[in-house]
């Protein structure tokens, strides 16, 4: 559906599905892990906005408590739990460059690409007003990987693993107005419980090979050493 | 009250249980009961589904039938042996100082989590709490495979939960494009999760939109399963982690993976004519076998070695249920069983070799049948049967797989045949000299409890010879639900 | 006639505007960083200043150096000819195309960089080298910018893309969030502003711009300047009238015109505001950060070229 067909608060989902998109892509870029943080509670944000609108315009009100959900654990608590690792690790100053960003950057926007047309059928059975986004919501999903893909720095792989999760729960919201409240409720659950084992992780993993440099965690491999 | 509950209940109270007294030194008995309650409640459960043939939860979220029955059997039944060979193997590491007591509170109470994900991933019927489910079982495991704090267990715990994670999320969109596909058709909003409504009505739904769910669902299940090329977690998580939990990840959580693959395979097979998903599921097991096969030659790590074995009977598996047809199907169900069944024995004998000899290297485990002839004698049985020796169970469903493939695609019995000789190979270049070499100097027996073992070589025996009655017509009416009719 | 007539009295506008225009940037940023600065009119005053001026060419410069002032002015100034101003449907919109524009463009800024390498002096070379270095990274940022706009318009005429956006109301188009973004970035690495290049000093280490004008006086420099002044109007112009088009004069009565002229002085204003602030709160970055900072632009170029195919188009 074109987009000057729809209402105001339908465009406004589209523009803010484009914004997450846009969010995805300056985490992947993101050298600084403290902002890189921030950018991942302010993807959270623009979900849990997006829920609201979704709610709003279709009317389903159980996805007002998924957009509350998403606010409390992924644009508060998970951050929230992150920062407080970051500076208890001593990684507020902590820099990571990305190398070759910008054949990152370009293979990001192929990833969009690919997902556009992967999601093309999908898109062309729906009948829903959000249904242009769904190929937005894969690329975020894809975009994760990628980031856990090109950085090599401990958090900013919890930071790609999360952001899957937000692009699952986008998925989720856009192509099928939300999942049922019970396994809603078990996604959030699990990604509590795996945000508290990765906090576990960054002090066992420090005190093992004295870095996050998940590049340094070599030495399991089939070749004796 | 429903059969299926107090199968889920007792591991929901474990957990809290353990919690609370697991660092008492009685934690791993009331570990041990507690598995035995929940091989007693399964059993009862078997039984009611034995008379009444499907047993369903009011509001239906659960529900059992041929298929998952057996495995639910299985799952409790390995649990209970695992437990009881943990409860002295973990003793033994507590004096040696690889733990303390702290760290068997978290193993014990992970214990429990971990059966209640794999009953809970089996029994429900719900794909989005599958989902839930199987993502718990990473969440109970990961810690229990650093439970070492070595810097390779925290390396093999981070790459497990890392690629199990992100994999698992593939199948969590597969479960969202699900959902998508039923609400296109007239099934009622909250019974779109529900297999059972899904299997219904599958066949009114788009197959493009299902064959690419089932890609994500394959993906993201086939990691946990161990399919190459995202099976790198599995040796690694296998062989630093405690013995026990190589027992229970090999034995049930690839089953249990594989079964939610079978799962969405049975869904999509529905919407669609074309055998796609087959074709997929028999390539990439086909691949993850070969690779394995080859890989086995490659090791220094008894554990790594038979992971690997273990991503070898995997592929073996998913490319049977791939081919579909009666026979293979029936071949594969019951290679779940005995392969599940073989290897946890095989783990449980190799973590007392590894605690015989002080070390995991293979060139440095020596003369096990003259030190201890027990653990020597199981560890060579043990491998005599997963390498598809006569009269253990694990020939009679190669032998099954390979008759169905020879039926279906001629051809490919040779790179099949091809790898179960290399494979076999690998494993006895390496057995060899760890059961009939010289035993080096002042090594001591140990303490083992090796009854789990020779009763579970001796269960895979027994289905070599003759599979019993209930259980070959619960095979029979699984492989029907699955492949459409039953050969027997 | 009268739109003939209109067209050149815009134009004329454009050009005599524009020192106002950078002169007022120049003005308010002085009052951000609290000095009294001087007055926004006093561009006026360094131009005509520098026409009454002897002007001084280089030994050894060839017709390059001597010409290359009037090309860089007059292709400059035919910008100004195209670009609406004030209102919409003028007889010069037939040329009005942005492909056209970034071309003109182009050209001025390969004169300038031929004039430069022709004196042969270290500072001309080192500016013409990292002139062009900005300009091939930004090409391709401001072309993508610019075909963003041109897809959801279904034209690349100005007047036209204009036209399209005045008349389908108020569209949340992410696409053009996106365009809008890349097309700023692409403005302030073109025109020389921070953190790119800085136009207030001469310091050797950083100087993109004015490195390569160094040897110029007299009228000459004027000229430059004048047609630098000229330049960012038109990035300023083409910001706010394609993204913000409302006000602009569709026809040619004299209300309609008069609300045209107001509204396009009110909003070059704001965006006169914004880049100072912009400017006192950015730090100069270095020069070889300029490739990431362009990398950023054209990234969002593409994403609102992505968005608008994904999100946009039934």
């Amino acid at each position: 559906m074109a987009i000057n067909e729809l209402s105001l608060d339908q465009q406004g989902i589209i523009l803010l599905a484009a914004l997450v998109l846009f969010s995805s892509f300056s985490m992947l870029a993101q050298p600084r892990l403290l902002s890189l943080v921030n950018t991942f509670a302010l993807q959270g944000l623009l979900l849990s906005a997006t829920t609201v609108l979704v709610a709003l315009v279709s009317g389903h009100h159980h996805l007002y408590l998924s957009a509350l959900l998403t606010l409390l654990l992924k644009a508060l608590l998970i951050p929230w739990m992150l920062r407080r690792l970051v500076n208890r690790l001593g990684l507020h100053g902590e820099i990571e460059p990305l190398e070759r960003p910008n054949l990152v950057l370009l293979g990001a926007a192929a990833l969009v690409v690919f997902c556009y047309y992967v999601s093309l059928p999908i898109v062309q059975l729906s009948t829903m007003l959000t249904r242009n986004t769904i190929a937005i919501s894969m690329s975020v999903v894809l975009l994760g990987m990628l980031m856990m893909i090109a950085r090599r720095q401990v958090v900013a792989h919890v930071v790609g693993f999360m952001s899957i999760e937000n692009g699952l729960f986008f998925a989720a919201v856009v192509s099928t107005y939300g999942m049922p409240m019970v396994v809603e409720l078990g996604i959030a659950f699990d990604v509590l419980v795996a945000a508290v084992l990765f906090g576990v992780f960054f002090f066992h993993i420090r005190e093992s090979i004295d870095s996050l440099d998940v590049d340094r965690l070599n030495r399991l491999s089939e070749v004796e050493r | 009250m429903n059969p299926i509950f107090p199968v889920l209940l007792i591991p929901l109270l474990g957990v809290p249980l353990l919690l609370l007294i697991g660092h008492s030194r009685r934690a791993a008995q009331v570990n041990v009961l507690l598995n035995v309650a929940g091989f007693g409640a399964s059993l009862w459960l078997a039984l009611e589904v034995h008379d009444r043939g499907l047993v369903m939860s009011p509001g239906r979220q659960l529900f059992v039938d041929a298929f998952n029955v057996y495995l639910i059997v299985l799952t409790t039944f390995v649990g209970m042996t695992t437990a009881i060979f943990s409860a002295p193997y973990m003793e033994h590491e507590r004096q040696r100082g690889r733990v303390n007591q702290r760290r068997l509170q978290l193993y014990h109470a992970s214990y429990q989590g971990f059966m209640l994900a794999m009953l809970l991933t089996l029994s429900t019927n719900n794909m989005g709490v599958m989902w839930v489910a199987m993502e718990g079982a990473t969440l109970a495991t990961v810690l229990l495979v650093s439970l070492y704090r070595t810097p390779e267990s925290i390396e093999a715990a981070w790459k497990y939960f890392i690629l199990c994670g992100v994999g698992i999320a593939q199948a969590l969109f597969g479960t969202v494009l699900l959902y998508f596909a039923a609400s296109g058709s007239d099934v009622p909003a909250e019974d779109r999760l529900l297999w059972t409504v899904l299997h219904a009505h599958s066949p009114s739904f788009d197959p493009v939109v299902m064959m690419l769910a089932f890609v994500f669902l394959l993906v993201g299940y086939g990691t946990k399963v161990g399919l190459v090329p995202l099976h790198n977690w599995l040796p690694d998580a296998h062989s630093e982690g405690p013995t026990p939990m190589s027992a229970v990840l090999s034995g049930l959580l690839l089953n249990d993976a594989l079964y939610a693959v079978v799962r969405s395979k049975m869904l999509v097979d529905g919407a669609l004519d074309s055998g796609l998903p087959g074709h997929l599921m028999m390539g990439f097991g086909l691949l993850s076998f070969l690779v394995a096969v080859l890989f086995l030659h490659r090791q220094h790590d008894i554990k790594r070695l038979f992971s690997y074995s273990s991503i070898e009977h995997m592929g073996l598996m998913t490319f049977a249920f791939g081919i579909g047809g009666p026979l293979a199907t029936f071949g594969a169900l019951l290679h779940m069983t005995v392969h599940s069944l073989t290897k946890s024995a095989i783990f449980v004998t190799v973590g007392h070799a590894a605690q015989l000899a002080g070390t995991q290297k293979i060139d440095h485990i020596r003369g096990l049948i003259r030190t201890q002839p027990a653990i020597g004698w199981g560890l060579l049985l043990g491998t005599v049967a997963i390498a598809g020796f006569p009269p253990f169970g694990v020939f009679t469903s190669e032998f099954l797989l390979l008759s169905a493939t020879m039926k279906s695609w001629p051809w490919l019995v040779v790179p099949l045949l091809a790898g179960i000789a290399i494979a076999f190979a690998g494993l006895f270049r390496y057995i060899q000299p760890m059961v009939y070499g010289a035993a080096p100097e002042g090594q001591q027996p140990i303490r083992a409890n090796m009854t789990a073992v020779y009763l579970h070589l001796l269960l895979v025996l027994w289905l070599g010879l003759a599979i019993p009655g209930p259980l070959a017509r619960w095979f029979g009416e699984a492989t029907t639900l699955i492949a459409g009719s039953s050969p027997l | 006639m009268k739109f003939w007539l209109l067209a050149l009295l815009q134009t004329l506008l454009f050009i005599t505007g524009a020192p106002l225009l950078a002169g007022w940037v120049r003005w308010f940023k002085a009052r951000l960083a609290n000095r009294r600065g001087p007055s926004p009119l006093q561009p006026y005053r360094d131009l005509a200043k520098l026409m009454r001026k002897q002007t001084v060419v280089a030994e050894g410069a060839s017709w390059v150096f001597r010409g290359a002032p009037y090309i860089v002015f007059g292709s400059t100034l035919l910008v100004a000819v195209v670009v609406p101003l004030i209102a919409v449907h003028l007889p010069t919109a037939a040329i009005a195309d942005v492909i056209v524009l970034v071309g003109f463009f182009a050209l001025g800024r390969f004169f300038t960089a031929l004039a430069a390498l022709d004196i042969g002096t270290a500072f001309g070379g080192m500016g013409s080298s990292r002139e062009m270095t900005v300009a091939s990274l930004a090409e391709p940022a401001m072309l993508m910018a610019v075909f963003t706009l041109a897809v959801s318009a279904g034209t690349t005429n100005l007047s036209q893309a204009i036209d399209f956006t005045l008349h389908s109301g108020l569209v949340l188009r992410p696409s053009f969030l996106f365009a809008g973004a890349a097309l700023l970035l692409v403005a302030i690495a073109e025109t020389g502003r921070l953190p790119v290049d800085n136009p207030a000093t001469h310091l050797e280490l950083t100087m993109i711009h004015e490195a390569m004008v160094l040897e110029y006086s007299g009228h000459h420099l004027a000229l430059i300047e004048w047609a630098a002044q000229i330049k960012l109007m038109a990035y300023a112009v083409l910001l706010a009238n394609i993204f913000l088009p409302f006000g602009i004069a569709e026809d040619l009565s004299r209300t309609a015109l008069a609300v045209g002229a107001l509204s396009i002085a009110a909003k070059l204003a704001g965006l006169g505001l914004l880049l100072a602030l912009l400017e006192t709160v950015v730090a100069k970055m270095r020069l070889f950060q300029a490739p990431r900072f362009l990398g950023f632009a054209y990234l969002l170029g593409l994403l609102g070229m992505l968005s608008h195919i994904i999100l946009e188009a039934g």
